[in-house]
C-alpha cells in the first residue's frame, strides 16, 4: 500500500487535535472568540487531510484498507460532534461532547459493568435463548400439525405487530423486580419473529428437492434434517439477527417500568432524571457496542453457516 | 397398441412376468386443478422389460412426465393398474426400486459434490466407508472424480446434471427414471451426455425410462420409443428401435437412424402433435 494515505491520516489527526484545543480556548465565548481564525484554519486542514486519507484507503486492497475508511469516517463524525458542541457552547444537558462521555465511561466503569451484567448477561441472553428456542420448536410443531398452523400463525403474525414492551409492568407483577421479569419481556418479543421466520423457512425447500427425498422414501426426520432445516437457515438467521436487536431494546425499555437499583434501562432513566447526561450517554454507548457486536457476531456466523447461499457465494 | 406386449390381466402379484419392470394397464390420471378436472393420462397400456431403454416422447402436456412420476409414486393414478417390479409403485418406492433424475439437478447447495452423491446412501443407512467408496466410484463413472470437493454452484449445468446422475446411480437401482435430464443443456453438452448415458446403460444393464422432447435423443438412446399425444395424454404408438446396440454420434447421419426418426415423426403427426 502507498504511504500517502497514512501521511494524510497523521496530518488529519494532528490538525483535528490542535483544532480541538483551539476551539476549547475560544470557549465559552464560542467560536467567535479570539482564536476563531486559527480554529477554522486547523479544522479545514484536518477535514481536508482526513478526506484525502479516506479516499486513498478506499482505493486500497486488504482488510486494513477496508477497515480504515469507515474508522476514519467514524472519527470524523465524533470530532465534528465535539467541535460543534464546544464551539457553539451547546448546554451539557442537551448534548454532552464525546470527550465528556468518554470521561464518564472511564469514571463509572465498575457501575457500567454491573449494569451490563444485569441487563445483557442475564435478561437479554436468557430471554433471547428461551424466546428464539421456543419460537423454533413451536415452528417445528406447527409444521407437523395443520391444526396448529391454522390457529397459531395468524395469531403469531398479529402479536408480532404489537408493541410488546407494553407488557413489561405485567411481567414485573408476575415475575418480580429482578431480571427474570425483563427476560420474560424479551422471550415474548423474540418468540414470534422466530416462529414466523422459521415457518417461512421450512416452506423454502423446492418441489424437486422434496420429490427427491420422497423418491428415497426418506422419513419426515431425515427430510427435515437433510433438506428443510438447511434450506430454512437463511430465514432463521434473519430472525436471530432481528431478535438480537429486539432483545436489547426489550430488556432496556422493560427496566423503565420497575427494577432493582441496577441495569442499563434503570441507569438511563434515573441518571437522565438527575441531569447526569454524560452517564446516560455512556450507558447508551455500552448498549450500542453490545448490540452491534452481537449483531456482527451473528452476521459472521451466518456467513460461515450459509456460505452456500447465493448472497454469500464466492465472497469468502 | 399394436406392438405392445400386453400383459394378461394381473390379479395377484406373483402372476406378473418377472421380467416386466413396469407394467401399466389402462392407467388414467386426472388432476383436480382448482375445481377443473384435467385428464393427464388416459388408458395407458405399457410394459417395460428388464434391461430395456425406453423413451417417452411427445408434445408438452402429453403426460409423459406424469407417467414417469406415477411409476415413481410421486403421482397416484386415478384408475387402472400400475405395477413396478410386480409391486404397487408405493411399495416399490419404499423398497427403493428406482433412481430418479429430475429436469433440474436438484443438488443441495450446502453439500459438496461427493456429499450430494452420498445423500441417498445416508438416508438408506449405508456405512460410512461404503458411502465414500460408492461416491468415488460413481463420480468417476460420470467423469467427475476430480470435482468431489467442489460445491454444486461451482460447476457448469452439464456437470451438475452428471452429479445428479451419479447420485441416482450410487444406490445401484435396477431401474433409472429420467425426466428430460438434458433438456436445459446446450446441444454440444447434450450430445456428450447422451454418449455417456448410452455407455452407462450398456455397461450396467439396468432398465431406463427416459422422458424427452428430442427425437434424435430418443432414437439415439432407446431400444424402444413410446410416442404419446396430448389432451388427453395417451400412447399413440410404440416403435421398436433396432439400431445396433453399440452407438456413437456418427450413427445419427445414417439412413437407418433417419428412418427410425422419420417413423417417430410420423407417429407424432398421427397423434396431432403438430396441429
Amino acid at each position: 500500500m502507498k504511504a500517502a494515505p497514512f501521511l494524510w491520516t497523521a496530518l488529519g489527526l494532528v490538525g483535528a487535535t490542535l483544532a480541538r484545543f483551539a476551539v476549547a480556548d475560544a470557549a465559552p465565548g464560542g467560536m467567535f472568540g479570539a482564536t476563531l481564525g486559527a480554529t477554522l484554519a486547523l479544522a479545514a486542514i484536518a477535514v481536508l487531510a482526513l478526506f484525502l486519507a479516506m479516499v486513498g484507503f478506499a482505493r486500497g486492497e486488504g482488510w486494513f484498507a477496508r477497515l480504515a475508511t469507515p474508522a476514519l469516517f467514524g472519527f470524523l463524525l465524533l470530532w465534528l460532534w465535539e467541535m460543534l458542541v464546544i464551539g457553539f457552547a451547546v448546554p451539557f444537558v442537551l448534548l454532552p461532547p464525546p470527550s465528556a462521555i468518554a470521561r464518564a465511561f472511564g469514571a463509572h466503569l465498575a457501575l457500567l459493568t454491573q449494569d451490563f451484567a444485569q441487563t445483557y448477561l442475564h435478561a437479554v441472553i436468557a430471554g433471547y435463548a428461551l424466546g428464539c428456542g421456543a419460537g423454533f420448536l413451536v415452528a417445528l410443531a406447527i409444521d407437523r400439525s395443520p391444526f396448529l398452523k391454522r390457529g397459531f400463525l395468524p395469531m403469531g403474525n398479529m402479536i408480532s405487530a404489537m408493541p410488546i414492551v407494553g407488557i413489561a409492568p405485567i411481567m414485573v407483577m408476575w415475575f418480580g423486580f429482578e431480571w427474570p421479569s425483563k427476560a420474560a419481556v424479551v422471550v415474548v418479543m423474540t418468540f414470534f419473529p422466530m416462529l414466523v421466520n422459521t415457518t417461512a423457512g421450512l416452506a423454502e425447500a423446492g418441489a424437486i428437492e422434496r420429490d427427491l427425498m420422497q423418491s428415497y422414501a426418506a422419513r419426515y426426520g431425515a427430510t427435515l434434517l437433510k433438506l428443510r432445516l438447511p434450506a430454512a437457515l437463511p430465514h432463521i438467521f434473519t430472525a436471530l439477527k432481528l431478535n438480537s436487536t429486539l432483545a436489547l431494546i426489550g430488556a432496556v425499555v422493560a427496566e423503565f417500568f420497575g427494577t432493582p437499583i441496577l441495569g442499563m434501562g434503570f441507569r438511563i432513566s434515573t441518571e437522565a432524571a438527575k441531569m447526569n447526561l454524560d452517564l446516560v450517554w455512556a450507558t447508551i454507548t455500552v448498549a450500542a457496542l453490545a448490540g452491534s457486536l452481537s449483531f456482527g457476531a451473528l452476521a459472521l456466523l451466518e456467513r460461515a453457516v450459509t456460505f452456500w447461499h447465493p448472497s454469500f457465494r464466492g465472497s469468502s | 397398441m399394436t406392438e405392445v406386449a400386453l400383459l394378461q390381466p394381473v390379479m395377484r402379484d406373483d402372476l406378473v412376468i418377472p421380467e416386466a419392470v413396469v407394467s401399466a394397464r389402462d392407467v388414467s390420471l386426472v388432476f383436480d386443478a382448482g375445481g377443473q378436472r384435467v385428464t393427464a393420462l388416459s388408458g395407458v397400456d405399457l410394459t417395460i422389460a428388464a434391461g430395456a431403454f425406453v423413451s417417452l416422447i411427445g408434445p408438452s402436456g402429453c403426460g409423459k412426465t406424469t407417467f414417469l412420476r406415477a411409476i415413481a409414486d410421486l403421482e397416484r393414478p386415478s384408475s387402472g393398474q400400475l405395477l413396478v417390479n410386480g409391486m404397487t409403485p408405493a411399495e416399490a418406492r419404499r423398497r427403493r426400486a428406482y433412481g430418479y433424475v429430475f429436469q433440474a439437478p436438484a443438488l443441495y447447495p450446502w453439500r459438496n459434490v461427493a456429499r450430494n452423491v452420498m445423500l441417498p446412501l445416508e438416508i438408506m443407512g449405508l456405512p460410512r466407508a461404503e458411502r465414500r467408496a460408492r461416491a468415488a466410484r460413481y463420480l468417476g463413472l460420470v467423469g467427475l472424480g476430480d470435482f468431489a470437493r467442489k460445491f454444486p454452484w461451482q460447476l457448469s449445468g452439464g456437470m451438475q446434471q452428471r452429479v445428479s446422475i451419479a447420485r441416482a446411480l450410487a444406490f445401484e437401482p435396477k431401474l433409472l427414471l429420467m425426466d428430460e435430464p438434458f433438456g436445459a443443456l446446450d446441444e454440444i453438452t447434450r450430445d456428450g451426455l447422451n454418449l455417456h448415458l448410452h455407455e452407462l446403460w450398456r455397461r450396467t444393464g439396468m432398465t431406463v425410462v427416459f422422458v424427452t422432447h428430442s427425437i434424435p435423443e430418443a432414437v439415439f438412446l432407446s431400444t424402444r420409443i413410446v410416442v404419446m399425444s396430448a389432451r388427453p395424454g395417451r400412447v399413440v404408438e410404440i416403435i421398436e428401435n433396432d439400431l445396433p446396440a453399440t452407438r456413437d454420434l456418427d450413427l445419427r447421419e445414417t439412413s437407418a437412424f433417419l428412418a427410425v426418426a422419420h417413423r417417430v415423426r410420423e407417429a407424432l403427426r398421427a397423434g396431432h402433435s403438430y396441429d
